[in-house]
């Protein structure tokens, strides 16, 4: 009788318990559904083929968005040259070559607190080293070297982590068949890791398409009427067009911010989307 | 002849777990050699030196002498790479690698610069044979290596050994994760196999280790206890310790 009651107590605060943390989880996923659905709700009547594809009219209150979608196109491809390749070599060295000693620790500790500056101390430092020292001018070439400082550290940390989840166990096999190192990590460890790889190298870039510190005073345009031609020149691009146009344009059309948020939004998640999706095909066919 | 003979072997790791205590001892060529005892007694870790993929661990003391064919394989001078083409392993665990049956087959004989895919094709198929798979998987040798059953998988291990066309086969408990048949199998296909390679295998059990010794060392706590031919080891030990493991006083 009295264990009948024990269990049945036990039932009540296991059901309480399971309901809170419903909520809790529901509550967590409110905002970003709210910040969606209000900026699709209130964009969504701005957006036409004539305001993805036309200049930006009578100072900008009218016409489209072109120059500035095209603009974080070539900054996030700019960052993915340069990010790239150098985050993931880095992971490489870090997770597969680097021995664990006070020099490699010093190493990570340096990626970690990249990853904690502001993006807009990015932006004076890109500023400072890529515009003005290196006389990039405000240009293509300045606004992705300073994204790409920026996004190193997301990339280095996850792919590193990727590469660190290939079972050890192969390793062992490749050498044991006479595998060199090398051999190793471009035959069996880069491949299995390749999708979380993808995963970081996508978040980093998504983080990347939608700052507009670090891109404030290194390349962005206020308002430029044509496409950028070459790595030098300046460009409009997607995060600041928004924050001008929502701060430093009097009589605003609000439905051309809400609008250019969208796509803005669209653009971002729809990377995101991607490096899911990545990710779960390659689960699908893990052979591990 | 002899295939491996050491000398004075002692090994230490830095976290002063499991080691090496002047190890001696001579393995011939073409014969099962058993090395067997209690769990922590340094047989993998020995296992691990004769083909240098000890360099992995954290090993902060080696000394003495392993001859291969009578060169000296910790010399810092060896080649690890080709000792380890020539020294084969399989591993307790059957670990095949996240590619297709084939693959597994050439992976190594591709990072050794092997391209002819008429060699290829020859060394899938007759590894197979060796290793008593190719029956099971002749139709299917494009599918993943990881839809095979366990036992399959380790012979598929073996296979990987045997297509590098090695001298001398290492097996760490290769049978500890099989059911009775697999083992059957893996066993059989060994007695074959010892007629063309030197096989040092660690058993999972004294009855596996009484089955099929030609010779037997019985290592406990780092230390050879004693060796012996064929089955002596277990029928007749001469050290009290041996005969204490044998007849399941204690391991």
């Amino acid at each position: 009788m009295k264990a009948a009651r024990t269990s049945n107590f036990r039932h009540i605060f296991q059901k309480i318990g399971y309901g809170t943390l419903t909520v809790m989880t529901l509550l967590t996923v409110l905002p970003i559904v709210l910040v969606v659905a209000y900026i699709v709700y209130q964009g969504l009547p701005a957006i036409s083929w004539e305001f993805l594809t036309d200049f930006p009219r009578e100072g900008m209150r009218q016409g489209g968005i072109w120059p500035a979608i095209v603009g974080t196109i070539y900054l996030t491809l700019g960052t993915a040259i340069f990010s790239v390749p150098l985050g993931v070599a880095a992971a490489v060295y870090l997770a597969e070559y680097a021995p664990d000693n006070n020099w490699t620790r010093l190493i990570r500790l340096a990626i970690i607190n990249l990853a904690g500056i502001p993006s807009v101390v990015y932006g004076l430092f890109g500023l400072g080293l890529f515009v003005i020292f290196l006389q990039f001018g405000t240009s293509i070439l300045a606004g992705s070297l300073t994204l790409s400082i920026m996004t190193l550290p997301v990339i280095i940390s996850t792919s590193e982590e990727s590469l660190r989840s290939v079972p050890q166990a192969f390793r062992v096999v490749s050498f044991s068949l006479g595998g060199t190192r090398w051999q190793t990590i471009r035959r069996i460890v880069l491949p299995e890791a390749l999708p979380g790889v993808l995963t970081g190298v996508i978040l980093g870039l998504e983080r990347a398409a939608g700052e507009t510190a670090p891109i404030l005073f290194t390349v962005a345009a206020f308002y430029l009427p044509r496409l950028p031609e070459s790595l030098f020149d300046a460009t409009m691009a997607l995060p600041y067009h928004l924050f001008v146009i929502s701060t430093s344009v009097p009589g605003m059309p609000i439905q051309i911010q809400y609008g250019t948020a969208l796509v803005l939004l669209a653009f971002v998640l729809s990377m995101n989307l991607f490096a899911t999706v990545i990710r779960s095909r390659a689960r699908a066919r893990r052979q591990w | 002849m002899d295939k491996i003979v050491v000398e004075n072997l002692s090994l230490k790791y830095s976290d002063g777990t499991e080691s090496l205590k002047d190890i001696n001892l001579t393995i011939p060529v073409n014969v099962i050699y058993v090395l067997f005892g209690p769990a922590g007694g340094g047989k993998s870790t020995f296992l691990r030196v004769l083909n240098r993929l000890n360099d992995l661990a954290d090993v902060t003391q080696l000394s003495g002498k392993v001859l291969l064919d009578g060169q000296n394989i910790l010399d810092p001078k060896t080649d690890v790479i080709q000792l380890r083409r020539k020294v084969g392993m399989v591993f307790a665990r059957p670990v095949v690698l996240p590619m297709s049956i084939r693959a597994n087959l050439t992976y190594g004989l591709e990072l050794a610069g092997q391209r002819s895919q008429t060699r290829l094709n020859g060394a899938v198929e007759s590894s197979l044979k060796k290793a008593a798979l190719w029956e099971e998987v002749k139709d299917r040798l494009d599918e993943p290596a990881i839809s095979l059953s366990g036992g399959q998988q380790q012979r598929l291990c073996l296979a990987r050994v045997l297509a590098m066309e090695p001298d001398v086969i290492l097996l760490d408990e290769p049978t500890s994760g099989l059911d009775p048949i697999s083992t059957g199998r893996v066993e059989a296909a060994l007695q074959e196999l010892k007629e063309q390679y030197t096989i040092i295998i660690v058993p999972h059990s004294v009855q596996q280790a009484a089955r099929i010794a030609d010779v037997a060392s019985f290592f406990l706590q780092g230390e050879l206890v004693e060796t012996a031919q064929g089955k002596d080891l277990f029928v007749n030990p001469k050290d009290q310790r041996t005969q204490d493991y044998v007849e399941g006083r204690f391991g």
